[in-house]
């Protein structure tokens, strides 16, 4: 159990390390072509071998880390700044016309395919790493309005917050320093895994061309070059695809291992 | 030899003793009422003796049912004891029945698991036992669900379920607790009818002395994981015992000075709730929760408001202290309306203050008790910062009994007698004059109970407080209120002074509800 929390944070902290190491150090530049070295496999001078531009794909994984992991944080970032507060008022009034417009509007965007719609925003809006940011943080506001209605219901019948009632302290002040603290544990193992979702999302979106656009490299992207030529350089889309599946799976098992340590019951249960 | 002889029992989970020593017996035909304290062991004696204990638990000595030892048995063999020589009847009939399952086949499942019959058979044997609790086939179908009964009928089912094929020992752990008073006589009486048909022997846990000492041949006192005493009721002698006895029937002292004048009018207050709407189309319906009621409470008395659960107490009490408003009528602090404008009052709201039931739920976790305590505060426009407010936290915990140092430390620290006392305090530290007890002792152990109720009239008396004590238990309520109001369906149907209601009840209400109350026999 603790196995798994402590992997997936080591995972988790590879490549966030590697992202903030790119922007001081990365082995080759990016930018620079090197036509001559093309489509070289790993080796000792580009341990990861070269793309079909000849750049270095260790330090284009490590530059792309750095796009996946600002959208993800961003997008739950806006799911979390919005996505909270709405929650919170929704049980703090629950049952009234606030809550039900809160409610539905969750509804309604649960209801859309959420990849086609970030895939019509950044149709309508253009391709960047900016709309792909509001495109998948949209997406992540319902998930956590509802996860935050949910948990603040069954606080607000709680008897300490009919006490915080009875002193005289108003929805707001209650939501405050009440209820948030109480779900702060769930919004962070929902929020590890809205994050992996993100970089997913990003991966995917990268992938159809309406993420990052060149030459700022993206996991996704990186992917999609090299489809046309897997069959002589597998090594072009093996590492930006382990490093999709190890981030995500990283992110996945510290959700998991986070959740078990901050819910009290399934702390006792383990004893 | 007895059906169930239990000699020297001890059990250890993980590294720590649980039950040391514990030997009694339940013979055929006879109840033995187990009583003690939350951690007393009595649960788990009664786990021991169907082998459902916890990972990691281990026993020592032994358990005989019917000459044949439990502690040997294999599983497949203690499978086919349990369910079938011995029945278990569990305290929460909401969560001991599967509310997926029809009430015909969980009865039927013990039936099936245990016999060679069809389905068919195994459904007649279902109806069968029902009847044989008093849920009979013409109005209670065997395909009726859990959650169209109410609390008692579920306990039935319950009881249905441990002697669908009459098992020679069923044990009951805390059968009642669960239920209000008069389904809590009813379901003794059941049981009592039960093992006299039967035959049976029960193991009756209780930490209630009253239930148990009315019903039991013996009781077996426990506390610590030990038996301290068995014996008859009347000839208990133990120094635990006796002080067990005293404190379920405690009396505090209280120079009790009610005045004339009232301190809240309550005044035809009517409280409703929609109730959902039948269909897309149809109106939503309208339930009265506190229909037309009126009284006062007099400054310095001690007012009892008992009913059982649903009557409207716990509507009420919210709107006296404000957190809804009322739909007709007024309510009246010394004269001040609670909401004005449909907005609280706050000079009203700082003026009274509450202590609710659960010590568990009304603290928040993650709060040090200090900022807890200095939560009402808030009413205050000059609440006192810095040093003041640390004093007035320390002088709050000293009048309740704990200590200054107390404020920095988290709720969960505590036990449940001792947060009962934070929740006074918290409820003392604006200096209210009317403080509402909801339940405020219910879920306490009967010595920490006793305290409780003592720190209550100590404090009564030093700082002239009124109390308003809303509680399902009579016994409570007549030990300690000068006046009382009977509540029921959201009506006040009786009030009066307590001893004259209790002594001569008028309505017919009240004698029921007296009527049930489990009495301790005098003779003690």
């Amino acid at each position: 159990m603790r196995g798994a929390l402590i992997f997936g944070a080591c995972l988790s902290a590879v490549f966030a390390g590697a992202a903030v190491l790119s922007f001081l150090w990365v082995p080759y530049d990016i930018e620079a072509l090197d036509i001559a070295n093309k489509i070289q496999p790993p080796s000792a001078a580009h341990p990861l071998g070269t793309d079909h531009f000849g750049r270095d794909i260790l330090s284009m994984i490590m530059v792309g880390a750095r796009t996946s992991i600002a959208v993800a944080l961003v997008a739950v970032g806006i799911g979390m700044g919005l996505g909270v507060p709405l929650g919170l008022a929704a049980a703090a009034r629950r049952g009234s016309w606030l809550d039900e417009v809160i409610s539905r509007g969750n509804d309604l965007i649960f209801a859309f395919p959420s990849l086609l719609i970030a895939i019509m925003i950044t149709a309508v809006f253009g391709p960047s790493a900016v709309n792909a940011i509001i495109a998948i943080g949209i997406f992540n506001i319902p998930v956590f309005a509802r996860l935050v209605r949910g948990a603040a219901m069954s606080l607000w019948t709680r008897e300490y917050v009919l006490a915080a009632r009875v002193a005289g302290k108003g929805a707001v002040r209650i939501s405050w320093e009440h209820i948030l603290p109480n779900v702060a544990n769930l919004l962070i193992v929902q929020g590890t895994i809205q994050f992996s979702l993100g970089i997913l999302a990003e991966a995917g979106l990268s992938y159809v061309g309406l993420g990052a656009q060149p030459p700022v490299p993206s996991w996704g992207r990186m992917l999609a070059d090299s489809q046309t030529m897997i069959s002589f350089a597998p090594h072009m889309a093996l590492f930006p695809g382990l490093a999709i599946l190890l981030t995500v799976l990283g992110l996945n098992l510290m959700g998991d291992g986070l959740r078990d340590l901050l819910d009290p019951r399934l702390r006792r249960a383990r004893q | 030899m007895s059906l169930l002889e239990i000699e020297g029992l001890g059990l250890r989970i993980g590294n720590v003793t649980v039950l040391e020593e514990v030997t009694f017996a339940v013979g055929a035909g006879e109840i033995v009422g187990v009583i003690g304290e939350s951690g007393s062991g009595k649960s788990m004696t009664a786990l021991s003796v169907m082998q459902l204990l916890p990972q990691g638990a281990s026993c020592t000595g032994r358990i005989t049912l019917a000459g044949r030892d439990v502690l040997a048995m294999k599983e497949r063999t203690l499978c086919r004891v349990r369910g079938k020589e011995v029945g278990m009847v569990f305290q929460e009939p909401m969560t001991a029945l599967n509310p997926l399952q029809t009430i015909g086949d969980q009865v039927a499942e013990t039936v099936l698991i245990h016999e060679r019959v069809g389905r068919a058979e195994a459904m007649s044997r279902a109806a069968e036992a029902l009847a044989r609790v008093e849920l009979p086939q013409d109005r209670f179908p065997l395909g009726r669900y859990p959650h169209e009964l109410s609390g008692g009928q579920r306990q039935r089912v319950g009881i249905a379920m441990a002697i669908a094929l009459r098992p020679s020992l069923l044990i009951a752990d805390e059968p009642t607790t669960a239920l209000d008073v008069t389904t809590q006589a009813e379901v003794l009486r059941l049981l009592k009818r039960l093992v006299q048909e039967d035959g049976m022997g029960l193991m009756l846990i209780s930490h209630d002395l009253g239930v148990v000492a009315g019903m039991a041949d013996r009781i077996v006192i426990m506390r610590q994981g030990r038996v301290m005493e068995e014996g008859r009721f009347g000839a208990l002698s133990h120094p635990y015992s006796l002080k067990l006895v005293e404190a379920s029937d405690h009396v505090p002292e209280r120079e009790g000075q009610a005045g004339e004048a009232p301190l809240l009018e309550v005044r035809d207050v009517v409280r409703e709730y929609a109730t959902p709407r039948q269909g897309w189309l149809g109106k939503p319906g309208v339930f009265r929760a506190v229909d037309g009621v009126s009284f006062d409470v007099r400054r310095g008395e001690n007012l009892g408001l008992v009913g059982e659960s649903g009557c409207g107490k716990s509507t009420l009490t919210r709107a006296i202290l404000g957190l809804e408003e009322v739909q007709g009528g007024t309510i009246r602090l010394d004269g001040q309306p609670v909401f004005v404008g449909h907005r609280p009052n706050r000079d009203v709201r700082r003026r009274m203050q509450v202590v609710f039931q659960d010590p568990y739920g009304s603290f928040n976790p993650r709060h040090k008790v200090g900022r807890l305590v200095a939560e009402p505060f808030h009413l205050l426009d000059d609440a006192p910062t810095g040093e003041a407010r640390e004093a007035a936290v320390a002088e709050a915990l000293e009048s309740v009994g704990l200590k200054a140092e107390d404020a920095g430390k988290y709720i969960h620290e505590f036990s449940g007698g001792q947060r009962q006392r934070i929740a006074i305090a918290r409820a003392l530290i604006i200096r209210p004059e009317l403080i509402i007890l909801d339940e405020a002792v219910s879920a306490l152990d009967v010595q920490v109970r006793a305290q409780i109720l003592d720190l209550l009239a100590g404090l009564s008396d030093r700082l002239g407080l009124t109390y308003l004590f809303i509680s399902h238990d009579l016994s409570v309520v007549r030990n300690v209120t000068d006046r009382v109001l009977v509540m029921q369906d959201g009506r006040i149907v009786e009030q009066g002074g307590t001893e004259e209601v209790f002594t001569r009840p008028r309505h017919a209400y009240t004698r029921q509800l007296i009527a049930a109350v489990p009495k301790l026999p005098r003779s003690a």
